[in-house]
């Protein structure tokens, strides 16, 4: 689907690597309040939805994060926009925490840090221009003082993400759902931020679309060093863009390591299952490859089990796994796992 | 910056800005289409222009009373005269031109109560659902606290304490209309309030009121003008039964419902005294309500297309028709 000749350059990923983290985030967990249950309400209901989740990202590096839907994957990248409240660890931006940040800090932050939709359907204003919505952040900003005086920056955003300048004079409706998600990276892009979270920027969009917009991803990650954490769940483009990858099993990372150590040697037995399910494009070795298996469900994010989240599915499982959760340890240069028995 | 792409930019910016012309054109060709929108929105134009010019057209003035010629009947009847086309009330006053200057009264009330009514209701429905929490509890609660409370006794309850006029009556059924128009926003800006256009304004930086003014309001306003002008026929109607209660506008002033109230002591002797502001009420209300399901109508794009087939389907029989005929006419 899409071509091996263009893949994320290693090279951003190490030099970023020796300096420090545009983003970092230390054991964060996000606890969601969902109202009381028994008689009286005593009880009280938490969604777990990230816990103890920990990744640094440096600058024009990209971190995938895979995880199947209800992971924790979304929850964590609006964690780090400031857009959900944080119940406990940290996360730094530039070295300073931005952990707590407040309504205001928030919003002079989002110069910083911007965010890609899933839906680029529903994530433009039907009754706004495409001008008005790619300079939109840069009038609330006080960047311009109207859509008149952006409309040099605006024909160059549009150019930018490949779409004709007069573009800008039409609505959102006339434009197909590639065309809309470029006009969405325009509109991230406006404010020129060092780090995008892209929530499955792709996962809307027809197969053959998605290889462009990931191709216009990295073309501007590559001219502007930006840093992404692309969201996904279709593990054939997190391969094509990311430079490492996390994998998220019910709001934990269970494995985090370079692309290619991913891919070639996975270590956790939740992500040799996950990997073991997307077909190979040749028939021969697809049919004789191994399906792993894991039979059963994800845990109740409100009654998460102690231990191991991953242990009523795993094939490992000990007594071990039951009474303590595993930590990321290192297992080879760059890659880490979360887990007692590999 | 690059001086060329900005200036396309500009220019098809420049060349969108006449689009609401075509657009209009568009209106136009769709309402010919719907005879009983046509009719509605003819019904109405003449309304208003009657309203507006109705000291012009009147051919008395509404207050003149002749006592030589009281209770004369419309032009038909034997005793009739031109002078007099509709007949006259028991004071002799023309009944053609109190009812010309009577649309006035109607209009202009039915106008300010949803602009005040709506203005209001909508800044509350609003504010409830944007804010939510305790704004959202108390709006609610006052809402449903007022709605279980039967509006017409609270009307009349106020006009008989502060005294009826013109002012007060408009001010009576406001407070009495606007909680229609809080319900809807507010249930309508929960759910716009999700979608993630409004996600992508709040973490682009956009402060709350613009999200509100910029972002929720203006795809609020398809249902909301819909409910303005049935709510506009429901004032219309709420003002005549006022009126006609002796709590709504003032004698010498005109009003329909006035009239018909006056008129009804004359009912088995004149019955055009009740019957003539009674058919204007009638006639606005219905050209309201066929305006308002005409623009429901047309607000959805679904519902447009649907009307579009149907007319091109209709207009295809009719050829195919008119060539069959052609044909056996042929041999």
């Amino acid at each position: 689907m899409i071509g091996q000749a263009n893949e994320a350059t290693p090279r951003a990923a190490k030099d970023g690597a020796a300096g420090s983290p545009l983003v970092c985030v230390k054991d964060l967990s996000v606890i969601f309040d969902a109202g009381r249950a028994g008689f009286w309400g005593r009880k009280r209901l938490q969604v777990h939805a990230v816990e103890k989740v920990s990744f640094d990202i440096h600058p024009g590096e990209t971190l995938g994060l895979v995880g199947e839907s209800g992971s924790g994957k979304s929850t964590t990248g609006r964690a780090i926009l400031g857009r959900v409240p944080v119940s406990s660890g940290t996360i730094y931006f530039q070295g300073k925490e931005i952990t707590h940040a407040g309504k205001e800090r928030v919003r002079a932050l989002s110069r910083h840090m911007q965010l890609v939709f899933q839906d680029p359907y529903a994530s433009l204003n039907p009754r706004m221009k495409i001008v008005d919505i790619v300079a939109e952040p840069l009038l609330v900003h006080g960047l311009v003082k109207n859509t008149k005086e952006a409309a040099g920056e605006v024909a160059q955003l549009l150019e930018l993400v490949g779409l004709p300048p007069d573009a800008g004079a039409r609505y959102p409706h006339a434009f197909s759902g590639g065309q809309r998600q470029r006009v969405g990276i325009a509109r991230a892009l406006a404010l020129k931020p060092q780090f995008i979270v892209a929530d499955e920027p792709v996962s809307a969009l027809d197969v053959s679309i998605r290889a462009q917009v990931v191709n216009l991803m990295q073309d501007l990650q590559a001219r502007f060093g930006l840093a992404y954490l692309f969201i996904a769940h279709d593990l054939a483009v997190v391969r094509h863009i990311s430079h490492r990858i996390a994998i998220m099993y019910a709001g934990n990372i269970v494995e985090l390591a370079d692309r290619h150590l991913i891919y070639e040697s996975p270590v956790h037995p939740y992500t040799k299952a996950l990997l073991s399910a997307v077909p190979v494009p040749d028939p021969p070795v697809q049919r004789a490859r191994q399906r792993i298996t894991c039979p059963g469900e994800a845990p109740n994010p409100m009654d998460p089990p102690s231990g191991c989240r991953f242990q009523s599915r795993c094939p490992y499982v000990t007594q071990t796994c039951r009474d303590t959760a595993p930590v990321l340890t290192s297992r080879r240069p760059g890659q880490t796992a979360a887990c007692w028995n590999c | 910056m690059n001086g060329t792409s900005a200036e396309t930019l500009e220019k098809a910016l420049e060349k969108n800005r006449y689009e609401w012309v075509e657009k209009l054109q568009e209106l136009g060709r769709e309402l010919k289409r719907d005879k009983a929108g046509l009719i509605g929105v003819i019904l109405i134009t003449a309304l208003v222009l009657m309203a507006v010019f109705a000291p012009m057209i009147a051919p008395h003035d509404p207050t003149d009373q002749d006592l030589t010629a009281r209770l004369a009947p419309p032009v038909w009847y034997e005793k009739g005269t031109w002078n007099h086309m509709l007949g006259t009330d028991h004071l002799g006053r023309d009944v053609l031109s109190r009812s010309i200057h009577g649309a006035r009264v109607s209009l202009w009330v039915g106008a300010a109560v949803v602009l005040l009514a709506g203005g209001f209701g909508v800044v509350m429905g609003l504010m409830a659902g944007h804010l939510g929490g305790r704004t959202d509890a108390f709006v609610m609660r006052w809402i449903d606290t007022q709605v279980a409370f039967p509006g017409l006794l609270l009307a009349l309850i106020i006009l008989a304490v502060i005294g009826p006029s013109l002012t007060t009556v408009v001010v009576v059924l406001a407070l009495n209309g606007w909680m229609v128009y809080g319900r809807m926003t507010r249930s309508a800006v929960l759910s716009i309030r999700q979608s993630p256009y409004v996600e992508a304004a709040e973490v682009v930086g956009c402060r709350w009121p613009r999200v509100i003014f910029r972002h929720i309001l203006p795809n609020l306003t398809s249902p909301l003008l819909t409910l303005a002008i049935l709510e506009f026929a429901r004032i219309v109607l709420a003002e005549a039964a006022l009126s006609f209660l002796g709590l709504g506008i003032q004698p010498p002033a005109t009003s329909w419902g006035l009239d018909v109230s006056m008129g009804k002591n004359y009912m088995f002797m004149a019955w055009w005294l009740v019957t003539i502001p009674g058919c204007a009420i009638a006639v606005t209300v219905l050209a309201i309500n066929l305006v308002a399901s005409w623009l429901r109508l047309i607000s959805d794009p679904q519902e447009r297309e649907k009307q579009y087939a149907r007319h091109m389907a209709g207009a295809m029989r009719k050829k195919m028709q008119a060539t069959i005929e052609k044909e056996s006419k042929v041999p």
